[in-house]
């Protein structure tokens, strides 16, 4: 048998239709996440045509996009968005949907909600509304972002439409420096790409950096994946994911966890396997990074000069951060900073940011908000006592969301203000219209918080 | 979906790379639960003020009455977020064409679900546009070609179910569903996860 990809092999055990000169494939998928935002009109498209949802054991709703972070979730954008998340709780109650709501104990951002609750499961196909679906293949899953229209295949019948991606492989050998997180992984991987430089592929990490690192680590590398254009990233699973797994409330169990893991173990490229395109960073050679533009590829070295602009439309990015060529990154003055979102805001990342904090005061003109990616996270971190470090050194402890992220749920920037952000956009208006976004890790993220503009993070760590 | 076979019309260039699904609809405008009207938001950051007021300065207010239906843009055009709104204000403000010399993978699935073809050309081809700021572009999908009246015309590639559904003004829910046995097949044959 010809040798395959890891992504070739889950999309063969997917195909309930191989794709033909006339026809795309059809696509099964194992797991449907659903949010307030793109989903009310594939709901509206349902109903109008008197379909069901297919599969409601297969699909799964919860809150992220809208919702306000503050203690009494009352601060709402607008009364279009409390209208929205009521919206998705009337569609989940008419159309059988469960959805883990506000008073759930497990509602977070899907794409920290889902891999918690073991929904996430290696040689699966995985969608969701959202571009950043990408983050499940950490655990060697396909999952990709997809349209309202899209969202509406697959309430009806299960399935996509899907003509068959490229594959590109991205090595990464050595292992990443004291202070240099999967973030600043991503971020050098999109800025050699190139902010187009993935797309029509799925991209497939793997080297020794990759193995090394945790199961929230991988999130927040496959998380950034489209921000090079690519849909999906993956990961072969192995001991780190199966660890990860074991004993979550959706992940089979006794039996068919011994079953599932034979299956999965097998799951990895075939050592011939070609890929369509390869290539190979070095994580050793890593510092922290941040983007000085407005787009995800314009990142550089923490202790590195802006580049001179290469076209107009960086010349236009570097207007509208009010930075120059040749210009420090550090020292650059932040009015905000922003810890969460489904790229940073797991556990991991959040002691990560804490231990910056810890003892420490941050600098009083910076406003600094820590949004926990869920409230399992969020939980967990205040048994930690995680939350009274954050507040000690003068930071908002928030409830779970996507926050500042996306900015249509009452948390956002004011024109001009600079925000240092563990999000994935540092797109121009991404954070508040006229704000500007310099995109960092976690540690990067609170030592910015702390020195008052941006800093190399490392000096706080050891 | 509203068929498209062929269209003529004067265009729009936004002459500027990685127009991301943020500028074309930002996300605070995400929050209405139907389809529509979402033109009045397309672009709003860059056609309306700090304070609201509208920019006419700004050619996508200026030329709003000339009812243009082809958005000329740089590379990656509709890059970022998943977000179909993108497309609903897009089609919503008029337009039924993008040409770009690449265009974002989710975006150009969005757009052809709607009735708006995406076109993906070469850059020399948007050096020629450039060139020709105001002429009418003619657009014909059953021969996958266009290009300015009475000159040159370029092929497009345009994929054969998405033509058909484009041609017939279908969507393809309904295709999907007439594969109801397969699925039940398939769901029946499958194995873990």
């Amino acid at each position: 048998m010809k040798a395959q990809t890891l992504f070739e092999k889950i999309w063969q055990r997917h195909l309930v239709v191989p794709e033909t000169s006339e026809h795309p494939a059809i696509l099964y998928i194992d797991c449907h996440l659903v949010h307030e935002v793109t989903s009310p009109q594939a709901f509206t498209e349902l109903r109008t045509r008197g379909l069901k949802v297919r599969r409601t054991d297969r699909t799964f709703a919860t809150l992220d996009h809208s919702i306000p972070t503050d203690s009494e979730r009352s601060a709402y954008l607008n009364a279009a968005t409390r209208h929205q998340v009521q919206t998705l709780r009337e569609n989940c109650q008419e159309f059988a949907v469960p959805l883990f709501d506000l008073d759930s104990g497990d509602q977070g951002i899907v794409h920290v909600m889902g891999p918690e609750l073991g929904l996430t499961l290696p040689g699966s196909t995985i969608v969701c509304g959202d571009s950043h679906t990408a983050t499940h293949g950490a655990f060697g899953a396909l999952a990709f972002g997809i349209g309202t229209s899209e969202v509406g295949h697959v309430l009806a019948t299960q399935c996509l439409l899907q003509s068959q991606p490229k594959t590109m492989a991205v090595y990464v050998k050595g292992s990443l420096g004291p202070g240099v997180s999967a973030k600043d992984l991503i971020l050098e991987i999109i800025r050699t790409l190139g902010f187009a430089g993935g797309t029509g592929y799925v991209l497939e990490y793997k080297g020794e950096a990759i193995s090394a690192m945790s199961m929230e680590e991988r999130m927040t590398l496959c998380n950034m994946t489209i921000e090079a254009g690519a849909r999906a990233g993956l990961i072969a699973p192995d001991a780190t994911t199966f660890a990860y797994l074991k004993g979550r409330r959706f992940a089979p169990k006794d039996a068919a966890w011994d079953a599932a893991l034979s299956d999965w173990i097998q799951l990895s490229s075939d050592p011939q396997a070609v890929y369509d395109a390869e290539i190979t960073i070095d994580a050793a050679a890593l510092t922290p990074m941040v983007t000085y533009g407005t787009s995800p590829d314009q990142a550089v070295g923490i202790q590195a000069r802006i580049p001179a602009a290469r076209s107009p439309s960086e010349t236009k990015a570097l207007a509208y951060m009010q930075l120059e060529s040749e210009q420090r990154m550090e020292g650059i003055p932040v009015d905000v900073v922003f810890i969460g979102s489904c790229t940073n805001g797991r556990l991991s990342d959040l002691r990560a940011a804490a231990q910056v904090f810890s003892g420490r005061q941050k600098a009083p003109q910076v406003r600094v908000l820590v949004v926990p990616g869920s409230q399992a996270v969020k939980k967990a971190a205040e048994e930690e006592g995680l939350d009274v470090i954050f507040r000690d050194a003068g930071a908002e402890w928030r409830e779970p969301g996507c926050s500042l992220c996306i900015a249509m749920n009452g948390d956002q920037l004011e024109p001009g203000q600079c925000a240092v952000s563990t999000s994935n956009r540092n797109f121009a208006g991404r954070q508040g219209k006229g704000a500007r976004t310099i995109l960092a890790s976690p540690v990067t993220a609170a030592a910015a918080a702390i020195a008052g503009c941006v800093t190399d993070p490392r000096p706080y760590l050891f | 979906m509203q068929a498209l076979h062929t269209l003529e019309s004067k265009f729009l260039l936004l002459d500027q790379e990685n127009i991301d699904t943020d500028q074309i609809i930002p996300a605070r405008f995400l929050t209405k639960t139907d389809k529509n009207g979402f033109g009045q938001e397309l672009f709003y950051d860059w056609r309306y003020t700090a304070d609201g007021h509208k920019r006419e300065d700004v050619e996508l207010n200026r030329r709003q009455a000339e009812g243009l239906q082809i958005l000329v843009a740089g590379t990656n055009f509709g890059c970022g977020s998943s977000r179909e709104h993108a497309v609903w204000a897009l089609r919503d403000y008029g337009f039924r064409v993008v040409i770009a010399p690449s265009i974002g993978d989710i975006f150009k699935s969005n757009a052809l679900k709607n009735g708006v073809l995406p076109i993906e050309i070469a850059s020399d081809v948007l050096a020629v546009l450039r060139q020709q700021r105001d002429s009418v572009l003619s657009i014909d999908v059953l021969q996958q070609i266009f290009g300015v009246l009475g000159r040159e015309t370029y092929s497009f590639t345009l994929d054969a179910f998405a033509k058909t559904c484009l041609l017939q003004g279908v969507d393809a829910l309904g295709y999907l569903m007439q594969k109801e046995a397969q699925i039940y097949a398939f769901e029946a044959r499958r194995p873990l996860c």
